[in-house]
């Protein structure tokens, strides 16, 4: 039994190292991310369905080659997107309408520590849908064909500028607001970035414009570096450098925190 | 563990030495149209506990909410342990419970103490603390299921974990129970008899009578009164007593001792000050005998701090 008598009240004040903060906030984070079922729909259900059904069911024209040879990439792109963006964006804004972020800044974690544990965590959840969906597409037929090392940059460039966009719409929309426009965002990028639908059934003019979106230049180069056999996705690593900077540029200015 | 110390530990000593705990000076709030505090002077002192009492909108919140750092002032100083509220070297130091809110509704109980313990050098042990509060029992359960008292107190316990020098408390016991109440405040206690400073925010005059070395009272943004609890009830005693409605005060008060005041407040309430003592009971009572009056519920009393409190800062609602 714990009585008052027992507990050293004395002050010794001192901020913990700041690894062991970031870890422990990124771990909370990961636990909350995968025990959270709306959350394990997007980021793992839903990937996995389209991957396995597009791949057995000929609903889609990809054009030559496997259907599962040009779906997996997509997959990996989209699952990028629904973690850094979409799941990222709607935690991180009810992390703000309830004063979670407000509370977590009266302890010794700073903002950057935040930050850094938040980029910890999608990698971490991340890292777990790759290799989830690279198992079960590798399961299905796939034969990656190409230079995977340049996938590297890609998702981890995907996943900074889907990152700024998430903490962007969390920052200044409302909670409610962000996890509408989140969702609907994760929708119409899945439509319109390649993913399920190569944008070469897109009129030329549209393509051109869709090609700049940041999940097309994600599934463009991953599909380039692991079905197509190219090499340095150079273009599609500008365009989401392009995002990564306005989107964090844009973060930083606007980010309220409560 | 004694003797072990970390080159993380935040500075003690040094130039902040000696420092109030937190110390305003003309502090200035505005949100929008709308001055929350308005030219608010006060010091609390070091290893005291003191109690910022005031109607809802005094500006309680904004103040407490300025010296943790949540928000700038529009006019003023305000030093905290002898540092700017802003500064990233005060967050070790303090520990903070504000009124609602921040934590996620689904982080288990035990598992976010955990997490909060983990931000400090030398932090309590998170079981113990659960344990002291009566949440052993729901270590498990998210945070959205334990009870509003449920989560007050686990909302304490994060103030007090990273073994702060300086505490503020916003609220603390507001919708707690008797038991839990008598449970914080033992921790307020032994938090002062452990040297550590507390400032807290509190609707209730018991509350600030019972735990407090100082109380400020403030209403409309400004300090309207403050010391110890006992110096602002004063050495000063009253008559009160229950009865019919609408006595004739000036009639009884012919029949007091020059000097003495008699008011009916609220209806039927009757409140006699002045030289409280058999002499004054006797004549009271004989005065009822004649008019046929009985009374009920006579008691002779200190004011306490509610009376302070209302006279001070009056009695419409807000």
């Amino acid at each position: 039994m714990t009585t008052i008598a027992t507990l050293d009240l004395t002050p010794r004040p001192g901020a913990a190292p700041l690894h062991r903060m970031v870890l422990a906030q990124a771990g909370a984070e990961i636990r909350a991310t995968l025990r959270n079922g709306e959350q394990l729909l997007l980021t793992m259900i839903i990937p996995i369905l389209l991957l396995a059904g597009f791949s057995a069911a000929p609903l889609v024209d990809v054009g030559d080659g496997r259907r599962v040879d040009f779906l997996a990439p997509g997959i990996l792109a989209l699952a990028v997107m629904s973690t850094a963006f979409t799941g990222q964006a709607i935690a991180t804004g009810f992390e703000r309408r309830y004063g979670v972020l407000k509370r977590l800044g009266a302890t010794p974690l700073s903002r950057s520590g935040l930050l850094l544990a938040k980029t910890v965590a999608v990698v971490a959840v991340e890292a777990l849908q790759v290799v989830v969906i690279v198992a079960v597409a590798l399961a299905l037929g796939w034969s990656p064909h190409g230079d995977p090392l340049w996938a590297v940059p890609l998702l981890l460039l995907g996943t900074a500028a889907f990152s700024g966009l998430g903490l962007l719409m969390a920052g200044t929309l409302r909670a409610e607001a962000t996890l509408a426009g989140a969702n609907l965002v994760y929708l119409v990028l899945l439509g319109l970035g390649g993913v399920l639908f190569p944008l070469d059934r897109f009129p030329a003019g549209v393509r051109h414009v869709l090609e700049l979106l940041p999940i097309s230049a994600l599934t463009s180069g991953l599909r380039t570096v692991l079905s197509a056999g190219g090499g340095f996705p150079g273009g599609a690593l500008l365009v989401l450098l392009c995002w990564t900077v306005a989107a964090l540029a844009l973060a930083v200015r606007t980010f309220r925190w409560e | 563990m004694p003797g072990v110390d970390s080159t993380l530990d935040s500075t003690r000593g040094g130039a902040d030495d000696g420092a109030p705990a937190v110390e305003i000076d003309g502090l200035v709030k505005r949100y929008g149209s709308t001055t929350a505090v308005d030219g608010l002077t006060l010091t609390c002192a070091r290893g005291a506990v003191t109690a910022i009492l005031g109607p809802n909108g005094a500006g309680k919140t904004s103040t407490i909410e300025i010296c943790e750092g949540f928000r700038r002032p529009d006019g003023g100083t305000v030093r905290v342990l002898g540092l700017d509220p802003a500064d990233p070297a005060l967050r070790p130091r303090l520990g903070i419970m504000p009124q609602t809110g921040g934590v996620p509704p689904a982080a288990r109980a035990g598992e976010w103490l955990r997490v909060v313990s983990r931000f400090y050098a030398h932090p309590l042990d998170p079981d113990a603390l659960l344990g002291l509060l009566g949440l052993a029992g729901h270590a498990r359960t998210p945070y959205r299921r334990l009870s509003g008292g449920q989560q007050q107190r686990l909302s304490l316990a994060a103030a007090v974990i990273g073994r702060p020098e300086l505490v503020f408390l916003d609220e603390p016991t507001a919708g707690l129970d008797p038991q839990a109440r008598h449970a914080c405040w033992d921790l307020v206690r032994a938090l002062r008899a452990a040297g550590v400073s507390v400032v807290l925010t509190t609707h209730q005059m018991d509350e600030a009578e019972k735990l407090s070395d100082h109380v400020v009272v403030i209403d409309h943004g400004r300090v309207v009164a403050e010391g110890t609890p006992e110096s602002l009830t004063g050495a000063e005693r009253q008559l009160r007593f229950r009865a019919r409605a609408g006595l004739d005060l000036e009639e009884l008060l012919a029949a007091l001792p020059s000097g003495s005041a008699a008011k009916e407040s609220p209806s039927g309430h009757y409140i006699i000050e002045g030289q409280v003592g058999p002499q004054l009971l006797a004549t009271v009572t004989a005065w009822c005998a004649t008019e046929g009056v009985t009374t009920e519920d006579l008691r002779i009393e200190r004011r306490t701090l509610e009376d302070v409190f209302l006279e001070l800062t009056g009695r419409e609602l807000r």
